[in-house]
């Protein structure tokens, strides 16, 4: 579905990604872990192509992402994303949030696309908040809203880039749930995250990314069982603090 | 249109008139530039102030100023306040230069009032806890603003003065309608003269960009020098 | 004093109207409203030119703006009076030649408000726009512009202002509004210039301190 070939990128000086291979299959739920700066939230960027790459391929859906004379915007419609700030457009009501891009791009008639989002945003738990503004939402509420926005479009495969981050911690709990339903319909789903019990119960495969490569690929058990490399356990055992959820 | 010459503006008694105007306008930039900072951080501080009065003042002072056009500013100066003088002092006002005089007023008014409001938003913007810890420390009010909020408003402030000193620059060619012979005057009789529309027209804008160009310069000069520290 | 206000207070509203132009207060709104109608185009022209990705557009625009920004607004009234003419091969009238040098030169202000109207608008927004397919143009003119002129609508409010007062240099090429139908006025009475003269400043006043109250209030409301 996703195939990651030899990409990298600088950030000026700085060797963000480093000739970063992987392939994630179709259906599978990939959460991508690891420290700050080591380059996670850039390479899921490069995905949909909101970072461009000095070198390598993407492939999604065996389209090459960043060829040249590449037409994105077509293509971006096939990839989901959620943004940790959810960029709700704050002028729209949450439903034409929803209703604006299959109405634009997909050359949906508004009755039939109002349906379709309505029937999302059940999904989401947040159809009762459709004729609202995003500023009146929670943020639990608004990534909710942000997750369905993306949805409607009938993506294969959704890229959630730290969802949960900017949220309070009681509002954690519901995004994780709405992703974990998406996951049990076969969708598939790359999730940068630092909620590692979340990781443990949805995700199939977990990379660990550190200073611009992945250093382990591992399945979620053997991942939480068997860390391989130094860097992976001094990872866990960081994150096992005693304040730690698990 | 034909050839330009710019020679013919540039050479003998145009170049004359033209230079003197342009020596006029830099005069009456100084002149109202003196004026109106002065005034304006006193009108700023009364905005600021506690006392009820000095509040109402600066607030009809700056409102009752900037809502007015420029030009009507210099019409009444010129064409009306004389008339409130006694005449002695109306007559000494005519033999001196009138329509400098009030050319100068009308400018520093101007802009002053406008100089007030970017001093007291940059007084603003310095942290109101300073004040605070200043009148904790035992400090009164005055003495509090020269020591601890001034210094720090300072480095604020000066961006957005030098922005109203390149349009108070601009706005000396307004004076030009109550016949003040500075550049924008002078070009205006130099055209009518020559019938060199384009070259007197052409060396006066290069004149007026020239000085705006210097007043830009400072002004990025000076924020490299001096850049805002917050904490 | 009430007898001028009686026999010149509907010349000062109308001017000549309807046995002539249309000039006095009614002139210098129409004037303004006019003017900064025009400029809005211009200013947001001039404002994509300023922030696009080519620097063969980027940089000439900044040039022409840096230039009629650092030039009397009364310099371009007389560009325009002279010029016009030659460059539209008949005589432009004074009500014409005003409008075309407020225009250029309020475009020109105005491009920095809508700039930052533009550029004020977070990243987020065109990324989250992008991200569902929608293109550069889409993007704009669905997320980011309507969000930019909500922020700008009391910068606007604020320039239509000072448009307004500018509108009195027409009164040095002749045109008919409120100061020059004042000062006609005053060169008919010729004994009650104080009053003449503060009744002009203050329908100034009244006019510019309500629009500008009424940014005021729309800033708070937005």
């Amino acid at each position: 579905m996703i195939e990651l070939s030899h990409v990298s990128k600088h950030f000026g000086s700085h060797h963000v990604l480093r000739d970063i291979t992987e392939t994630i299959e179709r259906g599978e739920v990939v959460v991508i872990c690891g420290p700050s700066g080591s380059g996670k939230s850039t390479l899921i960027r490069t995905i949909n192509r909101l970072e461009e790459i000095d070198s390598g391929q993407i492939r999604v859906d065996g389209r090459d992402i960043h060829g040249p004379g590449v037409q994105i915007d077509r293509f971006r419609s096939g990839i989901g994303f959620v943004f940790q700030q959810f960029n709700l457009f704050p002028h729209l009501t949450v439903l034409e949030n929803c209703t604006l891009a299959p109405v634009h791009l997909q050359g949906l008639e508004q009755g039939n696309a109002r349906q379709k989002a309505i029937t999302v945003l059940e999904r989401m738990g947040v159809a009762d908040k459709a004729g609202a503004y995003p500023a009146h939402l929670s943020g639990g509420q608004q990534q909710r809203v942000a997750i369905a926005r993306a949805l409607v479009m009938e993506p294969p495969v959704m890229l959630f880039d730290e969802p949960t981050s900017a949220l309070d911690p009681e509002m954690i709990g519901e995004v994780l749930l709405a992703i974990k339903s998406l996951a049990h319909q076969g969708m598939t789903l790359v999730c940068v995250t630092h909620e590692m019990g979340f990781a443990r119960e949805v995700a199939d495969r977990i990379l660990f990314m550190a200073d611009g490569s992945i250093l382990e690929r591992a399945s979620a058990e053997d991942f939480f069982a068997h860390p391989e490399h130094p860097r992976t356990r001094k990872f866990l055992s960081d994150i096992r603090s005693p304040f730690g959820r698990y | 249109m034909g050839q330009f010459d710019f020679s013919v503006v540039t050479t003998g008694e145009f170049r004359t008139w033209l230079v003197s105007g342009f020596l006029l306008s830099l005069q009456l930039l100084a002149a109202s530039w003196l004026l109106a900072v002065p005034m304006a951080t006193v009108v700023a501080l009364c905005r600021l102030s506690s006392v009820g009065v000095l509040r109402g003042f600066g607030a009809v002072f700056v409102e009752g100023i900037r809502n007015v056009p420029l030009l009507v500013h210099m019409m009444f100066w010129y064409f009306a306040m004389p008339e409130l003088l006694p005449e002695p002092a109306r007559n000494w006002l005519y033999d001196h230069d009138a329509e400098v005089v009030c050319a100068v007023i009308a400018l520093a008014l101007y802009s002053g009032s406008y100089m007030a409001e970017d001093i007291r938003s940059g007084i603003r913007s310095v942290s109101a806890t300073q004040i605070e810890a200043a009148r904790a420390l035992g400090f009164g009010f005055l003495a509090a603003m020269r020591r601890v909020v001034l210094p720090q408003a300072f480095r604020i402030v000066v961006p957005p003065l030098i922005s109203q000193t390149l349009n108070l620059w601009k706005n000396t060619s307004i004076a030009t309608v109550i016949g003040t012979a500075e550049l924008m005057y002078q070009t205006q009789k130099v055209e009518t003269n020559s019938f060199r529309g384009v070259e007197s027209f052409g060396v006066a804008t290069l004149a007026y960009l020239t000085v705006s160009l210097v007043i830009t310069a400072v002004a990025v000069g000076f924020q490299r020098r001096f850049p805002v520290r917050a904490i | 004093m009430s007898e001028s206000l009686a026999t010149y207070g509907l010349y000062f509203l109308i001017g000549q109207y309807p046995n002539g132009p249309l000039g006095g207060l009614a002139l210098t709104i129409l004037l303004g409203a006019s003017a900064l109608v025009l400029a809005m185009p211009v200013g947001i022209l001039l404002a994509l030119a300023r922030i696009s990705d080519w620097r063969v557009v980027r940089w000439p625009v900044t040039g022409m703006i840096y230039i009629v920004r650092g030039t009397p607004l009364l310099m371009v009234v007389f560009w325009a009076y002279f010029f016009l003419p030659a460059v539209t091969g008949k005589k432009t009238g004074q009500f014409t030649t005003m409008l075309i040098a407020l225009a250029i030169f309020n475009g020109a202000y105005l491009a920095e408000v809508v700039r930052a109207g533009i550029q004020g608008v977070p990243r987020g927004q065109t990324e989250a726009a992008r991200s569902l397919g929608l293109n550069y143009g889409q993007t704009l003119r669905r997320i980011v512009v309507p969000q930019a002129l909500r922020n700008m609508l009391p910068s606007l409010v604020n320039q239509f202002v000072t448009t307004l007062k500018e509108t009195s240099l027409g009164y040095i090429i002749g045109l008919q509004e409120v100061a020059f139908i004042a000062s006609q006025v005053n060169s008919q009475v010729i004994v009650h210039p104080v009053a003449i003269y503060t009744a002009l400043a203050l329908t100034f006043f009244v006019l510019c301190f309500g629009l500008a109250r009424l940014a005021g209030w729309l800033g708070v409301r937005t």
